[in-house]
């Protein structure tokens, strides 16, 4: 689904650079389900932006869906986010002034589908997250764990490939959070591939797969079990000395 | 997609209704200033016979005395009126197509039923060819007719003297006096007032049009003194009427018709030779100095655009700009506003075109909002003009709010807006996708 080699982003500003990623490698197979971990500015949220086409790199190879990804002009990479990709941001980036319906309809829209086929999909996304009743509510009116419910029937709406989830769960408190997992779950069990960025060791737990990111570089990629057995013994806390 | 995208844009101008309504005025401003001094300007410097440009010619000759220029700050132009002597002279070429000599005069207007107090009437004295020659149009009747030195006394009345002395009604075949001289009317004009009243701008480029319209011979049968500009090089003193036409003063316009080229050339030729031969005769001291010019240049080289409106034109599209400028920095702080919402857009799939098409709608419905405002307020700005001039003289101006000016109106509205929305649509199109979503 997703090949990294040796990626690297620089982030250049008048005072200082920034080394986000460097030799960044890893390999996802389509339908895993893969949680990435990390100390704050470890370059997390940067290798989800890459790879989900949102920021370019500047050396390194990538493939999305076996495809080339760093010569796409930016029209090919909306659409390849359009079709492919799904995004759960922490903070759940709903459009304030659109109601929940308009809100899923969004990336259907660019997608220029037709009104019953929207409505279809939009139905369907609604009832898997449990808000078909919500149709009309902004999102002003929804619970935090409520919004991100919606984020996620926005993301799954377009039959996306991959999902990139940003610590969904950030922002919740941790029955809410476990519901979010809940239905990431049976979204992968559907096929979908996800990546998801979390702090929360527990919901990692859950995830077939573990990363581990320190400093732009992919540390350890071992299963959660592994790792925090090593941890344990080396009687550090959750991160891995670089 | 169109209408998607005229949702969002209604929704987010809803969202902040205060900067959409200093925007949607800001436009209506500089619109309606423009369409203001547009129309002025336009009343001004319009070719009122644009049809016939090329087709219509005044006449002129430098019959002008030796010292010096007629208009010594234009030393190149001929006096732009003809003597009797020469006026009459060029009226029996048969050359031009149609053509007609022309002046101006005081008149009064009495004798029709019911009528008791005298009609002032300004009057022109021309020959029969002036109305086909101007598509003058007629309400009733028509032009006199006959010989353009020998006529009937026949009169053609204008729409105001018409319906003052008639109620409007078909007077033709009545008789009226004309400075206490019997005329049979042959016919009524329609509304009818081109501006500049390029026939005549001697006598002023604005004034009404004539209520009276009477052959040119009759003003001479009847020795009536004409009360348009006489302009003479000789101070000898005249005592009688025939020394006043026999004089070199200037005071009679003349315009031929000449639709082509060749038959331009000819009446040329037939100026050039008669100037030729009244100079053998002794007259024209000045050297060979004839004009057939054009209804356009007529106006140009008369300075019937004052200076004044040119530059108020030029300060109304200042102010255009000015406002149009404002309108983008409002644009532009509005949409950086929105930026972070962008962000989401570019995540969710949409292009930098989808986003720039879905800014630009916004600014569209921005702009005709302040089009059709600025529309409204032009011409409540024109009321206001014309109620300033109408004590003076071109109260006609707003007949020209024609539906090609407010077609012009639109245009410049939707283009100058659309010019200035189309950077702040197009920039927040550039913003990176990921910039505005980190950190939130
Ligand atoms: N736009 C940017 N400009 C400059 N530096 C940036 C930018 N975005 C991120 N960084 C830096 O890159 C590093 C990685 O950031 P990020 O990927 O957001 O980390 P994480 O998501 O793991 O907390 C940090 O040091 C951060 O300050
Ligand atoms: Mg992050």
């Amino acid at each position: 689904m997703l090949k990294m080699q040796d990626v690297s982003k620089v982030y250049r500003t008048d005072l200082i650079e920034t080394h986000a990623l460097r030799n960044f490698s890893l390999e996802v197979k389509s339908g895993q389900f893969v949680a990435v971990s990390g100390p704050s500015g470890s370059g997390k949220t940067t290798f989800l932006n890459v790879a989900g086409l949102l920021e370019t790199f500047d050396t390194g190879i990538y493939e999305l869906d076996g495809q080339d990804v760093s010569r796409l002009s930016d029209d090919a990479r909306s659409r390849m986010r359009n079709e492919k990709i799904g995004f759960i941001f922490q903070s759940f980036n709903l459009i304030p002034d659109l109601d929940v319906y308009d809100n899923v309809d969004v990336p259907l829209r660019y997608r220029r589908m037709k009104a019953a086929e929207r409505n279809q999909r939009i139905t369907k996304a609604l009832e898997l997250v449990g808000l078909a009743s919500r149709t009309k509510h902004m999102p002003s009116q929804l619970s935090g764990g409520q919004q991100q419910r919606v984020a996620i029937a926005r993301a799954i709406a377009g039959d996306p490939a991959l999902i990139l989830a940003d610590e969904p769960t950030g922002n919740l408190d941790s029955l809410m959070a476990r519901q979010v997992m809940d239905l990431l779950e049976q979204i992968n069990e559907m096929g979908t591939t996800i990546i998801l960025v979390t702090h929360d060791p527990e919901l990692a737990r859950r995830a077939q797969r573990n990363i581990h990111v320190v400093d732009g570089l992919v540390i350890d990629s071992a299963p959660y079990e592994r790792r925090l057995g090593a941890d344990e013994r080396a009687g550090a806390g959750g991160s891995m000395p670089a | 997609m169109l209408r998607y995208y005229l949702r969002l844009s209604l929704k987010s101008l809803r969202r902040t209704p205060g900067l959409t309504a200093l925007m949607v005025c800001a436009i209506a401003l500089g619109i309606a200033a423009c369409i203001v001094t547009l129309t002025v300007y336009h009343a001004m410097s319009g070719n009122p016979i644009w049809w016939k440009n090329n087709v219509l010619y005044a006449v002129t000759m430098d019959s002008w005395g030796a010292d010096e220029p007629h208009d010594p700050q234009h030393p190149t132009l001929a006096p732009p009126q003809l003597t009797y002597t020469d006026a009459t002279a060029l009226l029996r070429s048969s050359i031009p197509q149609r053509k007609a000599i022309m002046t101006q005069m005081d008149g009064m207007l009495s004798g029709a039923p019911g009528q008791t107090v005298p009609m002032q009437a300004l009057t022109r004295a021309t020959t029969k060819d002036f109305f086909a020659m101007f598509d003058v149009p007629f309400e009733y009747g028509g032009a006199w007719g006959g010989n353009d030195l020998d006529a009937l006394p026949e009169i053609v009345l204008g729409k105001r003297a018409n319906d003052t002395l008639f109620g409007g009604t078909d007077s033709v075949g009545r008789t009226i006096l004309w400075n206490n001289n019997r005329f049979r009317v042959v016919g009524v004009l329609r509304d009818w007032q081109p501006l500049p009243r390029f026939y005549d701008v001697v006598d002023g480029a604005f004034e009404p049009p004539e209520d009276a319209y009477v052959p040119f011979s009759w003003i001479t049968t009847l020795r009536s003194v004409p009360s348009g500009n006489m302009d003479c090089h000789t101070s000898v003193a005249i005592s009688n009427y025939q020394q006043l036409l026999g004089s070199e003063c200037v005071w009679i316009e003349m315009w031929a018709q000449l639709p082509s080229a060749a038959r331009r050339e000819r009446f040329r030729a037939y100026v050039d030779s008669y100037w030729a031969a009244q100079r053998r005769a002794g007259r024209f001291p000045r050297p060979l100095n004839n004009h057939l010019t054009n209804v356009s240049q007529w106006l140009q080289v008369n300075g019937v655009v004052s200076s004044d409106s040119r530059i108020l034109l030029r300060v109304a599209f200042a102010f255009l700009a000015v406002c149009l400028l404002n309108t983008v920095g409002i644009l532009l702080t509005k949409f950086l506003r929105g930026a972070p919402i962008v962000g989401v857009r570019r995540a969710l799939g949409a292009s930098r075109r989808q986003i720039f098409l879905q800014h630009l709608v916004e600014v569209a419905v921005v702009s005709i909002a302040g089009g059709v405002l600025g529309l409204a307020l032009g011409a409540a700005g024109l009321v206001g003009v014309r109620a300033i001039y109408a004590q003076d003289s071109a109260y006609g101006l707003l007949a020209h709010f024609d539906p090609l000016g407010v077609a012009w109106a639109l245009a410049l509205a939707a283009l100058s807006t659309l010019a200035a929305g189309f950077y702040p649509a197009w920039s927040i199109g550039r913003l990176p996708p990921a910039g505005y979503l980190r950190g939130r």
